[in-house]
């Protein structure tokens, strides 16, 4: 049986106001969440329903709540909406068309934790859906569901909608927190966690927009029903952002656990006519590529990390047989070196030198010897920075070096004999040393 | 091959000339932005200069000699009122300098700078290190080309390079090669003054620019918003 949770009438003209949402049924969860339950069983709720942050961590988004000290002091929500893993989009189509349900699913999560002031950090880039979350808050306030005394429960939930400008890194939990600060989007070093000192140090809960768009329902059939759904570590459906070399991209909600290659073919219609799929990333840029031969592992969080990769946003990039594996990782590499914050010097130089060498590989200068180097500085970046951004390059760069290997060392030999000496005239009189002929 | 390559300087340009140049005479920049290295690879300029200690640093602009148009005072005092604390309005402020100065030039940064009463310095290193927000005067079409993975699979790098050539050195286009956009489904794609489109063909780029030019909505049948979820399970 398929599940439709979250795209359940998506597509319904006007679901982004405030009066199809709740014709529809919403904000009477949270209307049964702040008359009935005490923001301990909503914690319990979320907690049985095995939900795992859908942002690329995969955190248990119950026990995520439970970690917020019972402190009083002003404790803090923050919708992750930065969305800038490339080959995500999911949360876009949520935000577009049912801006209510991610409304919803914060003053849930607000109220279980205590928390009295919610943010959504946007990327800037979004404008429409900024404009559409904007005009939903409205609504929303107007309707006595975000403000003082909800529903007359006596709890305030104050909501802001922070617009980014365009920084991939202001996606990592403790970047987006210096950034919605009001400074440079730089990580924070960990612990202390955003749980006990986040938002101007404030205890604060940071979620994806899937994450807490999906609290409604999980309220809505109760936590132990939603847990049924998916596999037992992997609880719940999922929105997979299919893009790449696809007949059909677009957004999928799949139930977890059903196998990869029935997204990639069954839902996406698999590569164009005549191709066949070469590599594939699980989740988003920054996941390990995985092989044609992987096609068939479930598609959930265990299964993906037993094979050595990941599901992260739960994004699928299809590459095809047309495209050479080194314009992919080039292509990677200069997005990390982008937006490398600069902070830690194995990320800031790491996305660097990776690129060099990768362009050296195209260049007709490499030596199978270069390809050696480069895993080795992906390997020395991995667990030596900050965040995990580093790690972000070095697990895809380094998987790929790795499993295609003889491809590269074509590509080097190919390289090298349509450009010898990487397009340089060869030197009549070469100059061994640096410096001597000035000496 | 030792020896033979020249090392390459990086050019620094003193930050009181970038302020100046008319927008046509700044060489049109790189599609694709890569970082600017100072000396020993460093991101930051001055690297191997002493520490001027006499000078000191620049001080929060004087309200009396700082005028600022009063649209722009009320936005940014709008959004700094929004925050537990003020600073955060830093992002949104510098927006909204950008859009009434058509860049973060030195008088932008100086007139939120003023009205937040923040340094001048501090908005400027917010303002270098977000992508919208542009150090360097520029075009007034945005159009931002997502030139990631999915895209470029999908012909995004071919489409960057047509509509350089459609647009020529128009000084009022802003063509510049963007990462993920989030919108992969409509490979290739385009943000044209922040409307999505996609996918756009190569045929479509000179409708398009044409469009851009006199004002009219770009390519209104490929609009992001039209597209409907492709998920079998969601038709209602
Ligand atoms: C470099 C980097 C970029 C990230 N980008 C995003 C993002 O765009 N959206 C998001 O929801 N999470 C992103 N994350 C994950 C967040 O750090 C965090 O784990 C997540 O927002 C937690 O929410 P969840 O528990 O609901 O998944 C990113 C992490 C890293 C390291
Ligand atoms: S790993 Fe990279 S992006 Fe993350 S903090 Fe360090 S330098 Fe910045
Ligand atoms: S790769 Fe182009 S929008 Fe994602």
């Amino acid at each position: 049986m398929s599940h439709t949770i979250l795209f359940e009438n998506i597509d319904e003209p006007g679901l982004n106001t405030i009066d199809v949402y709740r014709r529809r049924g919403g904000y009477e969860q949270l209307r049964r969440v702040l008359s009935t339950m005490a923001p301990e069983q909503v914690t319990e709720e979320l907690m049985a329903s095995g939900l795992r942050g859908r942002g690329g961590a995969g955190f248990p988004s119950g026990k995520k709540i439970s970690f917020i000290p019972k402190v009083n002091v002003d404790k803090y929500l923050v919708c992750n909406a930065d969305e800038s893993e490339p080959g995500t989009f999911k949360d876009r189509e949520l935000m577009q068309k049912s801006p209510h349900m991610l409304l919803e699913g914060m003053v849930i999560a607000a109220y279980a934790a205590g928390a009295t002031k919610s943010f959504i950090y946007i990327r800037g880039e979004y404008v429409e859906q900024a404009d559409i979350i904007d005009a939903a808050i409205v609504q929303a306030r107007e309707a006595g569901f975000i403000g003082e005394n909800i529903l007359g429960s006596g709890f305030d939930l104050s909501l802001v909608l922070h617009r980014g400008a365009g920084a991939y890194i202001c996606g990592e939990e403790t970047g987006l927190l210096d950034s919605l600060e009001g400074k440079r989007g730089n990580p924070r070093l960990k612990p202390p966690f955003p749980a006990n000192q986040g938002l101007y140090q404030g205890p604060t809960v940071i979620n994806n927009v899937e994450t807490l768009a999906t609290m409604p329902h999980i309220i809505a059939m109760g936590g132990a029903e939603y847990a049924k759904i998916g596999t037992e570590t992997s609880a719940g459906t999922k929105l997979v952002s299919v893009s790449g070399n696809v007949r059909n991209p677009g957004n999928y909600e799949i139930e977890l656990g059903i196998p990869s290659r029935e997204i990639i073919f069954g839902l996406a219609g698999g590569p164009p006519e005549g191709r066949e799929v070469k590599l594939w990333f699980p989740g988003g840029s920054s996941s390990p590529v995985l092989e044609p031969k992987d096609l068939d592992l479930p598609y959930d969080f265990g299964s993906l990390q037993e094979a050595g990769s990941m599901l992260g946003s739960g994004a699928i990039i299809v590459v095809d047989d047309s495209v050479p594996v080194v314009d992919v990782a080039l292509k990677l590499a200069k997005f990390y070196r982008h937006e490398s914050c600069g902070k830690c010097t194995p990320c800031r130089e790491g996305t660097r030198w990776t690129v060099s060498m990768l362009e050296r590989v195209d260049s007709g200068l490499a030596t199978p010897m270069d390809l050696d180097i480069m895993a080795s500085v992906q390997e020395q970046i991995i667990g030596n920075c900050l965040c995990v951004l580093g790690d972000a390059m070095a697990m895809p760069i380094g998987s790929m070096v790795k499993k295609f290997r003889a491809e590269f060392e074509s590509h080097i030999e190919e390289a090298r004999l349509r450009n010898p000496y990487g397009g340089a005239e060869p030197d009549p009189d070469p100059v061994l040393i640096q410096g001597a002929a000035s000496a | 091959m030792i020896g033979r390559k020249k090392k390459q300087q990086a050019v620094q340009v003193p930050a009181a000339e970038r302020g100046q140049n008319a927008v046509r005479d700044v060489p049109r920049p790189e599609p694709q932005r890569t970082v600017t290295r100072f000396g020993h690879g460093s991101r930051v300029p001055g690297w191997d200069d002493a520490a001027d200690l006499t000078k000191d640093p620049a001080e929060i602009p004087d309200p009396a000699t700082t005028p600022v148009d009063a649209a722009l005072r009320a936005e940014i005092e709008a959004h700094m009122a929004k925050y537990p604390d003020f600073r955060s309005a830093a992002i949104p402020a510098l927006a909204a300098a950008q859009r009434h100065h058509g860049w973060c030039s030195p008088e932008a940064i100086e007139q939120a700078a003023c009205i937040m009463r923040l340094t001048p310095g501090y908005l400027s290193a917010v303002a270098t290190f977000y992508d919208m927000l542009e150090t360097q005067p520029v075009g007034k079409h945005r159009v931002y080309i997502c030139t990631n993975i999915s895209c470029s699979l999908c012909g995004a790098d071919e489409l960057m390079a047509r509509m350089l050539q459609e647009v020529g050195d128009d000084p009022d286009f802003n063509v510049r090669s963007f990462e993920c956009l989030g919108a992969c489904d409509i490979a290739p794609m385009a943000s044209v003054n922040d409307i999505y489109v996609g996918p756009v063909s190569l045929e479509d780029v000179p409708v398009l620019v044409e469009q851009i030019r006199a004002g009219t909505p770009p390519l209104p049948g490929k609009q992001l918003h039209l597209r409907r979820c492709v998920d079998p399970g969601a038709a209602s």
